[in-house]
């Protein structure tokens, strides 16, 4: 079972890992590339992007897709283990359901991301 | 607009990161310093709300600032920094305008990201400001350097740079272009000795899309990025020789083809190159390209090793000290005179940025009000049994001269590695001792647990 999670903006991945206060986490299976929980959504108290690392190892997460995120939290994330998809330019349910069949990669710009609003 | 202006060739003659954005905030137009600074090519990102692009901490998160601009028509100037796609953080001075049409009513907005790294590093107080341009030299060597910087800044010839490691020729690279009068311009550095050749190709010359498998999208090489700017190839002397050839070939003819692709890209680049490699001994060997080093070794200039600096030693010394106990709040107030002439004897393999590090263990370490020989890292009264006799008046430096230029590169690597040692054992003896807890090992260190990983990571530890 794996474990995903968001920093979101509105509607959108968040465009800074280390400027998001609401956070996304889904539980999926990727053998069968579906969701196997409703995705729950997390309001930090402030945005911390060392606080949001050690929520994802606390949390025994196994994937994050975010936008933009510092080298040095990104080798931290991989090194333990994390999946990280980063500089991802996407509506975030999209890019969810990317991540749980396994078509997602990082740096992906999916369309629908493209005549958005940030304000929604 | 565009049936009056040629827009992409106006945004090229900005010399900061620009884009338009229509009036819903989505990319229109970006020049390709925008490219640079983003990572984020044109094509890319045309019709994306223009803060996923940016990705900037300057309020402007839901587009605030862009509606602000957008309703009142004044422009707005905030300072911050953007997250790229390379994952570096860069600060920035970001700066919205409002466009309006020929018919007077609000089509779009200007949007310039200045990239302030250089101005921003000036300013900074503390451990990060060693990472800046500044150089300190009183010695007739260093002089002599720094009276060559100016007359090398003021042309457009590649310039080669040699010296130990350690010794500053990545600032140098950088000083020159500084004052250079492609200052505006990006200055990119590209360690040659860091990539595979196929991905150095890649990196310097870019790709276009399926060129090789994973190539899903066009990408700008360093060469295309660093237009108008300056490219630093640093350890140019482990390029590979087939990239050899067409760097020359771009260094002749200012054009080059990205990896698969069918139409030359045409750039105005200045090369400065540095090693610490004896090219013409790699030239004898076939390793290097007598041609290509001819074509680079227009401009020349040499930074001599620390030892051969006499007294820039005290001077270095005395700057890290105020550098690093200002920036770690201690308040020491000096090296005792044994400690002090044991810095001054050694003769650092490592140059100055083993210098820097010596000061900042010290500091560090020291608990007393002055820093004693004690503190001093063990390993730097090593080499000193061998190299030196006990000192006396000008005599040592005299010694110092004579024996050490002898100095081989197997105690170089040796010397290193003692430095590094130190600290690998003593990251490994804090986790022994708290039974490989990091939270309680990284606290007995006084670092973060963040700094800890790096280290472990660093030490192969992990």
């Amino acid at each position: 079972m794996e474990k995903l999670l968001i920093p979101v903006q509105g509607d959108f991945v968040a465009q800074r890992f280390d400027l998001a206060t609401e956070i996304i986490i889904a539980e999926f299976d990727k053998n069968i590339g579906k969701l196997t929980s409703e995705p729950k959504t997390i309001i930090m108290e402030r945005a911390s992007d060392d606080e949001l690392c050690q929520m994802i190892v606390d949390l025994n997460i196994t994937d994050v897709i975010c936008g933009g995120i510092e080298e040095l939290h990104y080798n931290f994330l991989t090194w333990k283990k994390v999946t990280v998809y980063d500089s991802i330019i996407a509506n975030w349910q999209t890019a969810m359901e990317k991540a749980v069949d396994g078509t997602l990669q990082s740096g992906e710009i999916i369309p629908l991301a493209k005549g958005g609003q940030l304000d929604t | 607009m565009n049936k009056h202006y040629d827009i992409p060739l106006l945004l090229e003659g900005i010399p900061h990161a620009t884009m338009i954005l229509d009036d819903s905030f989505c990319v229109v137009h970006m020049n390709r310093l925008m490219e640079a600074i983003t990572g984020y090519t044109r094509e890319d990102v045309t019709g994306i709300h223009g803060e996923l692009v940016v990705r900037s901490n300057a309020g402007n998160s839901k587009g605030q600032l862009y509606s602000k601009v957008l309703k009142t028509g004044k422009a707005e100037s905030v300072a911050g920094d953007l997250i790229n796609r390379s994952r570096r953080k860069i600060p920035i001075q970001y700066t919205v305008s409002a466009l309006d049409g020929i018919d007077g009513s609000r089509c779009g907005l200007l949007v310039v990201a200045e990239d302030t790294s250089a101005t921003d590093a000036e300013n900074q107080q503390g451990i990060l400001s060693s990472e800046t341009t500044e150089l300190i030299g009183y010695s007739p060597k260093m002089q002599e350097v720094f009276n060559l910087v100016p007359l090398m800044a003021h042309t457009d010839a590649s310039v080669m740079i040699t010296g130990e490691t350690g010794t500053g020729k990545d600032k140098i690279a950088e000083i020159i272009h500084k004052s250079s009068s492609r200052a505006r311009y990006p200055f990119i550095k590209v360690n040659c000795g860091a990539l595979p050749s196929g991905l150095l190709e890649s990196e310097l010359f870019g790709h276009v899309k399926g060129a090789f498998t994973g190539a899903t999208r066009n990408k700008p090489g360093m060469f295309e990025l660093a237009n108008k700017g300056t490219l630093f190839l640093t350890e140019i002397g482990d390029m590979p020789l087939p990239l050899q050839v067409k760097l020359l070939s771009v260094l002749d003819d200012n054009a080059f083809l990205p990896v698969g692709g069918e139409q030359k890209l045409e750039v105005d680049v200045r090369v400065i190159a540095a090693t610490h490699r004896p090219l013409r001994e790699q030239i004898r060997k076939q390793e290097f390209r007598e041609d290509l080093f001819y074509r680079l070794h227009v401009l020349y200039l040499h930074l001599p090793p620390l030892r051969e600096r006499g007294e820039d030693v005290r001077y270095l010394v005395d700057y890290f000290f105020k550098k690093f106990t200002s920036s770690l709040g201690k308040s020491i107030v000096g090296f005792t005179p044994e400690a002090m002439e044991t810095l001054l004897q050694y003769n650092y393999p490592g140059n100055i940025r083993e210098l820097k590090n010596i000061v900042e263990f010290s500091v560090n370490m020291c608990k007393d009000k002055h820093i004693d020989k004690d503190v001093l890292p063990s390993y730097i009264f090593e080499p000193q049994k061998i190299a030196e006799e006990p000192p006396g008046g000008d005599q040592r430096k005299q010694e110092k001269t004579e024996t050490i230029p002898r100095y081989s590169e197997e105690t170089r690597t040796d010397d290193k590695d003692s430095w590094e040692e130190i600290e690998r054992s003593m990251i490994i003896d804090k986790l022994k001792e708290f039974g490989g807890n990091r939270t309680k090992s990284a606290a007995a260190l006084g670092w973060g647990r963040m700094k800890l990983w790096r280290k472990m990571k660093h030490y192969k530890l992990s």
